[in-house]
């Protein structure tokens, strides 16, 4: 039986993150994925990832994967692909299915980081050919180059709907409705918004009664529902789609830890059954540690985080570096997690309601219903003012854990302020130079560039643009508003790619100056 | 060629494809290209169903497209319970609709 000092089980974020820090520290690491690439589903993530500098912010999860397979090639960790771990035995034993053969490995100690499974919901007609998981879109899309549909419902207004909605349609398919039986948008409102903008409508207490179709999906009924989830008859709203994708939530693959005895708990703010573990990804089988979505749901970003912490534990478990070590080492590491795990959508409000921002300011309520901020809503929060010449307007209006923005400004106009969770602030007396960055940089989208009088009668807006085809300049169509309503002529005046800002375009439009704070969106005619 | 590959993406740019390869569906050529999925292939020509079941008759396709979920198993070279969503294209593969464990119609079984 061939032994190794570490064995992972996972070969996504948190996975080979684990191996680099345990391979740095001399351990002797094997990693085991099932599937044919390495990655997990860092590959299907093309948007630009949340959080700060130190947790790779701004960078596209893609980039991300290909960086962190970089590392543990550099650091000489072993993965070996098409390898479905089948079972874990006592004495850290790990059956292996690879090929056709049963190999059997023994591994000092173990990290379990096999994270996720997708749920599902079932409704009439849910198993037809059409009918597929998020994930599936993502993967048939971005792996695979493959439209997943042409009109598309998205059920799920989570992170993962929000987010795979946009892909959707950034790979050219029209997402017709957002759907969701929760009575608010589940994930970030920047998400949210820049669904909206384009013209997507939300239906919040809204799920699917019925899939349509002999043999494939020809189209969808969706219905409100009362506080109960039951429908409300009378409220049915036909679809014309040949695709419904389902995005309602993710839940631990714990199997591998629940069959070696590990002691288990069920943890609905975790996502199901988890192991019961320690900050640090420790189980209650000593040396078999866990690390990502398997111990409970977040996201890619904390899941790498733990991944580092799990692989320096298990380094300290086997002797390679001193107990007393151990603290400063992790120590950056927690502040980092810590820094993820703050603001509203942070694990521990998971569930709340929450009325009011960290500062005070109550919530958007038409964001949480319909996707967008009202024209009224947006001038309460603070990234919102009004000036003489080009300024950034930042339309971010929920406290999550993100801060590139404050960065990307050279001439210091943006202000978060150590908290990194505060909403961004324009800093009094600054001086814009137009240049971009923020535009840019902003994960959520949420950062436009105003003037809100060019002189002539006209504004400017300058807004992140990241479909094809880039419209030229002199292109006439209309300006949406957040709402994705047309709201006025639009005109591009400018458009700007460079490598700076990594694929986001930044397409300014002419509006009548009435409209300066209410156009969000161009739509070439 | 068929609409549904995406040609240019604004942020992947072009996609990289292997080589353009014929194989076979349900006795008829039809082209992919080499290492992509078999679904894949199947579905940027629009074939959405890739089994019947066994004992309903159902139509089955892609679900999760990560080898978890078997709805889109078919009979590749003559084996079944293919799981064609992580299968590798490969030029002349005999990929066939599946009815329950066969590659043959259910009135013919």
């Amino acid at each position: 039986m061939k032994r190794y000092d570490l064995i992972i089980v996972g070969a996504g974020p948190s996975g080979l993150s684990a191996a680099v820090e345990a391979a740095k520290r001399g351990l002797k690491v094997v990693v085991f994925d099932e599937n044919e690439k390495p990655g997990g589903q860092l590959f299907k993530q093309i948007h630009k990832f949340f959080g700060s500098k130190e947790h790779r912010a701004k960078v596209r999860g893609f980039v991300i994967g290909q960086q962190l397979l970089e590392e543990a090639d550099k650091e000489g960790v072993e993965v070996v692909l098409n390898a479905t771990v089948i079972g874990l035995y006592q004495d850290h034993e790990v059956v292996v299915k690879l090929g056709d053969e049963v190999v059997h490995f023994k591994g000092d100690a173990i990290v379990i980081a096999t994270g996720a499974a997708e749920n599902m919901v079932t409704f009439e007609g849910w198993t037809l050919p059409g009918v597929i998981g998020a994930g599936a879109a993502q993967t048939m899309m971005n792996l695979h180059g493959i439209k997943p549909g042409k009109k598309i419902l998205m059920l799920g207004s989570g992170n993962v709907g929000l987010v795979v909605s946009f892909q959707l349609m950034q790979c050219g398919c029209d997402v017709v409705a957002l759907v969701d039986a929760a009575p608010r948008v589940g994930g970030y409102g920047v998400h949210a918004a820049k669904v909206a903008r384009t013209g997507v409508p939300f239906y919040l207490s809204h799920t699917i009664v019925k899939a349509e179709g002999e043999t494939e999906v020809t189209g969808v009924t969706i219905a409100e529902v009362d506080d109960r989830f039951q429908f409300i008859p009378g409220t049915e709203k036909h679809f014309d789609v040949d695709t419904i994708c389902l995005a309602v939530g993710l839940s631990p693959m714990s199997q591998l830890l629940k069959m070696a005895g590990a002691k288990m708990e069920d943890n609905p703010r975790k996502g199901g059954q988890v192991p019961v573990c320690d900050e640090y990804g420790r189980t209650s089988l000593p040396g078999v540690f866990v690390a990502g979505d398997v111990s409970g749901i977040e996201e890619a970003s904390s899941a790498m985080i733990e991944g580092r912490m799990a692989g320096i534990v298990a380094a300290e478990y086997l002797g390679y570096m001193e107990e007393t070590d151990l603290d400063h080492q992790l120590k950056e590491l927690d502040d980092a997690l810590d820094g993820l795990r703050q603001g509203m959508f942070a694990p521990k409000n998971r569930g709340k309601a929450i009325e009011t921002t960290e500062e005070g300011i109550e919530i958007s309520k038409n964001l949480l219903k319909h996707g967008f901020v009202s024209d009224e809503e947006i001038e309460r929060f603070p990234g919102v003012t009004h000036r003489v010449g080009v300024h950034p307007v930042m339309e971010c209006t929920q406290n999550i854990p993100c801060n590139p923005c404050q960065d990307a400004c050279k001439k210091g106009c943006i202000s978060i302020g150590s908290n990194i969770t505060s909403l961004p602030i324009v800093v009094e007396g600054s001086e814009c130079i137009n240049c971009g960055m923020c535009v840019a940089s902003c994960s959520g989208q949420a950062i436009f560039l105003v003037d809100e009088d060019l002189g002539d009668g006209f504004a400017s807006v300058t807004l992140p643009y990241e479909f094809l085809p880039l419209p030229e300049i002199g292109t006439k169509g209309k300006g949406l508003g957040r709402d994705g309503k047309v709201v006025c002529e639009a005109e591009v005046i400018q458009v700007r790619d460079v490598k700076a800002f990594d694929k986001t375009s930044l397409l300014t439009i002419k509006v009548p100056k009435e409209y300066a704070m209410k156009a969000r969106f161009f739509q070439a005619v | 060629m068929e609409e549904s590959r995406i040609e240019n993406h604004p942020i992947l740019g072009e996609m990289e494809k292997g080589e353009k390869v014929a194989f076979l569906f349900d006795g008829k050529e039809v082209y992919g290209y080499e290492g992509e999925p078999i679904a894949a292939a199947l579905k940027a020509q629009g074939l959405m169903v890739h089994r019947y079941t066994k004992k309903e008759h159902k139509p089955r396709g892609i679900f999760c497209a990560i080898g978890r979920c078997t709805d889109c198993v078919m009979v590749v070279d003559g084996v079944p319970n293919v799981r064609t969503c992580i299968t590798p294209l490969k030029a002349g593969m005999d990929v066939k609709t599946q009815y329950g464990v066969s590659d043959k119609p259910f009135e013919e079984q």
